[in-house]
């Protein structure tokens, strides 16, 4: 008699637009000059890292602010392949999502024993930790940091094919490469989401960002979920990162281990555009590349403008921009709430 | 035998909140907790369901010891629970917390938990708000969710916190129709309560907890007119 719906048919038209905007994606290459591709490479890589911090803090309750180390170390773990085991960059790229996920284990040990704000400065202390150490590995340049050997970025996989399809010159090639592969990693990282969020642990993530104590009176394991959505994220985090690397070719502890480039700026993303819902980082990261692209020339305006704009939003719009989108006309692009049908309830027939 | 609480002992630093407290529920009894503020009700609850490790005794649940196991496990094993202060998943829908306590409680998929979460919902006066995110509920409507929520996990020992503590004489009425239908179908109850008149038209047995220890026990009745109780939590001088 009673039905459960999650289907809405502003979430089929979203699946149909995104399969349209994939494959426009892929061919885009084509017809747009290489400054496009890179914008773009770092649109898609951002929106990544936000719908992955989004999950951690959004769903999961887990405010982190030490992505950075796994940002960091699979861009290293991907170096270490490349120089030390003389791997192909984009092999190596899966390298930097398993030292991500390796160093997530005694990170999430410890700062698992720390809540609110002492977990985010936890997390945040143990990537400085792991960029100071990273910092004395002699063999990867060491403080200052070293670059992908010419032999390995000539050689990359696909860029002779690329070179071939679209008449571009090698690092032109290897841009378009980068810029597919994320891609693919943006579409597969949100689609997980999306699925995970429409699963019964989806269910269980909201539970336990809303209350822990009641989610275990219900039967929730929580702390196998708080690592499960961790050691997730921190895999994904650095498989951002070895890819974010392989297009610069060049890193340095530092850049690697940034906190306002990996983290700062994704939460800045997420709050902006919403937190706790898909759509939120899609629209907090065009809102974030077009202040940077409009505030670039402006030095330290452009930071001090970042940080007006988010309080602004946090007092006006709490819930982001979507948010604020969504409530005024009860849009959900990536519906995720299950809704009973049936006789008797408000709007259920 | 449902649930036996032996010797059971819990201090939060120099105070012991819940001192020795022995005792057994027969499966099906409704049992009514009372005791002044403080006494460690509620936290007699929170080692009965696994949130708080008792330092020493032992809790049998069904037959099983499970003075070390989890709250999940217990919630598993049939212990539902509803808070004192109302506790709903604020970001989730009314349906949506009570299928996510049905998926986990009982460990079944969500599509088999639909038709039961709605007859629930039903039987608390909730379904029409099924749709409605349950952080802009009424303070009624909360408490209707606690109790709902409760008994999605499938409960054979449902434990209720203060469910009738500040609701208006007529919400009260409706809420214990609903708590007496529930323990009509055979589920066990302890229930910690205020409105004693509430509690009373329930329960078969009264448990009097004072200062951590209990100081009494036996039909409501007899309980009442006992001189030390009446002295302890209704403060009359005797």
């Amino acid at each position: 008699m009673y039905r459960l719906t999650t289907r809405t048919r502003a979430g089929t038209a979203t699946e149909i637009a995104v399969l349209v905007l994939v494959l426009a994606g892929l061919a885009l290459p084509a017809v747009t000059p290489r400054g496009v591709i890179q914008d773009l490479f770092f649109i898609l890589t951002m929106l990544t890292l936000a719908q992955i911090w989004n999950l951690l803090a959004g769903y999961g309750g887990l405010v982190s602010v030490g992505q950075q180390a796994f940002v960091g170390i699979g861009a290293y773990a991907m170096f270490a392949g490349v120089i030390l085991l003389g791997w192909n960059p984009v092999a190596a790229i899966l390298l930097g999502g398993l030292a991500a996920l390796a160093l997530a284990v005694p990170t999430a040990f410890f700062a698992f024993r720390l809540q609110g704000a002492y977990f985010a400065i936890g997390t945040w202390v143990i990537a400085e930790v792991t960029r100071l150490l990273i910092a004395q590995w002699k063999a990867l340049g060491g403080g200052t940091g070293t670059s992908l050997p010419r032999e390995a970025t000539s050689n990359i996989m696909g860029t002779d094919a690329i070179r071939a399809l679209f008449g571009v010159r090698e690092a032109a090639a290897r841009d378009i490469l980068a810029y597919w592969l994320a891609l693919a990693l943006v579409v597969v990282v949100t689609g997980c989401i999306y699925w995970l969020l429409r699963s019964r642990l989806g269910l269980a993530l909201a539970a336990v960002r809303d209350n822990v104590e009641a989610a275990q009176a219900v039967g929730v394991d929580v702390g196998r979920l708080k690592w499960a959505v961790f050691l997730i994220a921190a895999a994904a985090t650095g498989l951002t990162g070895a890819l974010i690397f392989v297009q610069t070719a060049r890193i340095s502890p530092e850049a690697a281990f940034a906190v306002t480039d990996w983290t700062a700026y994704v939460i800045f993303i997420v709050v902006i555009g919403g937190i706790g819902t898909i759509e939120g980082p899609i629209v907090g990261v065009l809102v974030f590349f077009a202040l940077r692209s409009a505030l670039a020339d402006y030095g330290s305006w452009y930071l001090m403008t970042l940080g007006l704009a988010a309080i602004a939003v946090m007092l006006f719009a709490p819930k982001g921009l979507w948010g604020l989108i969504s409530a005024r006309t009860g849009l959900h692009l990536f519906p995720v709430r299950r809704r009973l049908a049936g006789p008797k309830i408000e709007g259920g027939n | 035998m449902i649930l036996r609480l032996e010797n059971v002992s819990k201090s939060f630093g120099a105070l012991k909140v819940t001192d020795g407290v022995t005792v057994t529920v027969p499966r099906g009894e409704a049992l009514g907790i009372i005791g002044p503020n403080g006494a460690g009700k509620s936290t007699l609850f929170n080692l009965i369901t696994g949130n708080l490790l008792a330092d020493e005794g032992r809790i049998e649940l069904l037959g099983r010891d499970v003075t070390r196991a989890p709250a999940m496990d217990r919630v598993r094993m049939g212990v539902g629970r509803s808070f004192q202060i109302p506790q709903p998943f604020e970001g989730l829908s009314v349906f949506e917390n009570l299928l996510t306590a049905a998926a986990f409680g009982r460990g079944g998929r969500e599509a088999e938990m639909v038709d039961d979460c709605a007859r629930i919902l039903e039987e608390t006066e909730l379904l029409r708000k099924a749709n409605v995110l349950a952080g802009s509920l009424s303070l009624l409507d909360r408490k209707r969710l606690e109790l709902a929520r409760a008994l999605a996990t499938g409960p054979e020992l449902l434990l209720l916190d203060e469910i009738a503590g500040g609701l208006t004489e007529g919400e009260c009425k409706a809420l214990v129709a609903t708590i007496k239908a529930i323990h009509a179908k055979g589920t066990t109850i302890i229930w910690i309560e205020h409105v004693l008149h509430a509690l009373t038209s329930v329960v078969e047995r009264l448990l009097v907890l004072d200062f951590g220890r209990v100081i009494g026990i036996g039909a409501p009745d007899a309980i009442m007119a006992s001189q030390q109780v009446r002295e302890i939590y209704l403060g009359l001088e005797v």
